[in-house]
C-alpha cells in the first residue's frame, strides 16, 4: 500500500471534477484530499512540524542551562541536591507509563476496539494528572523552603545566588512542561470523549494518533529533564 | 488505512528497555565519574528519546518526509546549541598580551570596569 508521499505524485483523477465522482467516500475524506492515507499522511506531517517548533521552544530555555551550567557548576551541583530524587524517578516511571498507555490506545484505535481505546486513554489521563499532583507536592516543598526564585528566595550555601538561577531555570523548565502536560490532559479529555462517541474507525483515527505524538513528545521533554535537573550534578557533591 | 500496526509485545519491550535504562540512570548518578556523568546521562536520555521517537511515536514505519522533518529538528537543536557554546566557551582562549578579558567563562556583574588578566579571580564572582 503505497503511504500519502507517494500519493502526492498521483496525478489528479480529473481536477475539480473529481469531488462528483460517483463512488461514496469515508465522511472524515476532506475535498482537498485524494484519499484518506493522504490526508493522514498530511495530517502527521504538520504535527511533526509543530513539534519540531517545541523542540526548539524547550531548546532555548535548555541552551540557557547548559550555558550557565557551564559558568556555575558549583551550584548547578547544590541545587540538584535539593531536589527530591524519590519524587522525579516516580514521576519518570509515571510519565514513561503513560506512554506506554498512549501507545495502546492508538493501537486498540487502529484496530477498531472502541472500548479498549477509552479505557487506554482514561488510564492515560489518570497518570497524566498523577504527574501533575506529585509535581505540585514538589512545587508547595519548594514554597514552603523559600525555594521560589524572588524577593523571599533563601538558601543555606556559599553559592546562594547562582542557586537562584539554578532554581529558576528549573521552575521555567519544569512549568512549561507541567503546562504541556495539563494542555495534553484537556487534549486526552476531548479525544476520550471522541473514541466514546465511537466517532473513531479503523479508517480514519488520526486524531488519537496525533494526541498520541503529542503524548510522547511531552514525555521526552521529560526523560531529559529528569537527568538535567535531578541527576548529573549529584555525585560531585555527595563524594 | 495504511498505518503500519505494530505487536502489543513490542510496546511492552520498549516499556521494559526504558525502564532499565531509567534504573541505570539513576544508579550511575551517586557514582562520582567527574566530567563523565554528563555526557553518559546525556546519552542514556538521547537512547530513551530515540525508543520512543522509533516506536512509540511510529518513526520507524513512518514515510522518508517525516523522517527528515524528525530528524531536522535535532540539528537545529545542535546548531543552536553548538554555535552559541562555541562562542562562550571560546572566550578568553586568546588573549593579546596587555589585554583583558571581561567575559570569558566567567561572570562579572557590575561596573563594567575592564579585569586584568593576570588579576583574574578562579572562581566566578558572585553575580
Amino acid at each position: 500500500m503505497p503511504n500519502g508521499v507517494t500519493a502526492h505524485a498521483d496525478p489528479p483523477a480529473t481536477g475539480f471534477g473529481a469531488a462528483g465522482h460517483a463512488h461514496a467516500h469515508h465522511p472524515a475524506l476532506q475535498h482537498h484530499f485524494q484519499t484518506l492515507d493522504q490526508q493522514h499522511e498530511a495530517s502527521t506531517l504538520g504535527m511533526w512540524i509543530f513539534l519540531v517548533t517545541e523542540v526548539m521552544f524547550f531548546g532555548g530555555l535548555l541552551m540557557a542551562y547548559l550555558l550557565y551550567r557551564v559558568w556555575y557548576p558549583e551550584a548547578w551541583s547544590e541545587g540538584s541536591l535539593e531536589l527530591d530524587i524519590v519524587l522525579g524517578g516516580f514521576n519518570t516511571v509515571v510519565l514513561i507509563g503513560s506512554s506506554l498507555t498512549m501507545a495502546l490506545g492508538v493501537r486498540a484505535a487502529q484496530t477498531g476496539e472502541q472500548k479498549a481505546t477509552v479505557r487506554w486513554l482514561l488510564l492515560t489521563i489518570a497518570l497524566g494528572l498523577t504527574f501533575l499532583v506529585v509535581k505540585g507536592f514538589e512545587y508547595h516543598h519548594k514554597w514552603e523552603l523559600n525555594h521560589i526564585p524572588g524577593p523571599n528566595f533563601s538558601f543555606e550555601g556559599p553559592h546562594a545566588a547562582q542557586v537562584q538561577i539554578f532554581l529558576s531555570l528549573y521552575f521555567a523548565l519544569t512549568g512549561l512542561h507541567a503546562l504541556h502536560m495539563v494542555i495534553g490532559c484537556v487534549l486526552m479529555g476531548v479525544i476520550t470523549w471522541m473514541a466514546h462517541k465511537k466517532r473513531f474507525t479503523p479508517e480514519w483515527y488520526t486524531p488519537v494518533e496525533l494526541a498520541g505524538l503529542y503524548w510522547h513528545f511531552v514525555d521526552i521533554v521529560w526523560i531529559f529533564l529528569f537527568p538535567l535537573l535531578y541527576l548529573v550534578d549529584r555525585a560531585h557533591q555527595l563524594s | 488505512m495504511a498505518g503500519h500496526i505494530s505487536p502489543k509485545s513490542t510496546y511492552y519491550t520498549i516499556f521494559g528497555s526504558l525502564m532499565v535504562l531509567t534504573v541505570i540512570t539513576v544508579s550511575v548518578a551517586f557514582i562520582n565519574l567527574g566530567t563523565l556523568n554528563f555526557p553518559v546521562a546525556l546519552s542514556i536520555a538521547i537512547l530513551k528519546a530515540t525508543l520512543v521517537i522509533l516506536f512509540f511515536m511510529h518513526v520507524k514505519y513512518s514515510s522518508s518526509l517525516t523522517k527528515l522533518i524528525c530528524g531536522a529538528s535535532f540539528v537545529f537543536l545542535v546548531i543552536l546549541f553548538g554555535l552559541t557554546l562555541s562562542d562562550y566557551l571560546s572566550r578568553g582562549w586568546f588573549v593579546a598580551p596587555g589585554g583583558t578579558t571581561g567575559a570569558g567563562t566567567q561572570v562579572t556583574v557590575g561596573p563594567a570596569t575592564p579585569v586584568e588578566v593576570t588579576a583574574q579571580p578562579e572562581a566566578a564572582p558572585e553575580p
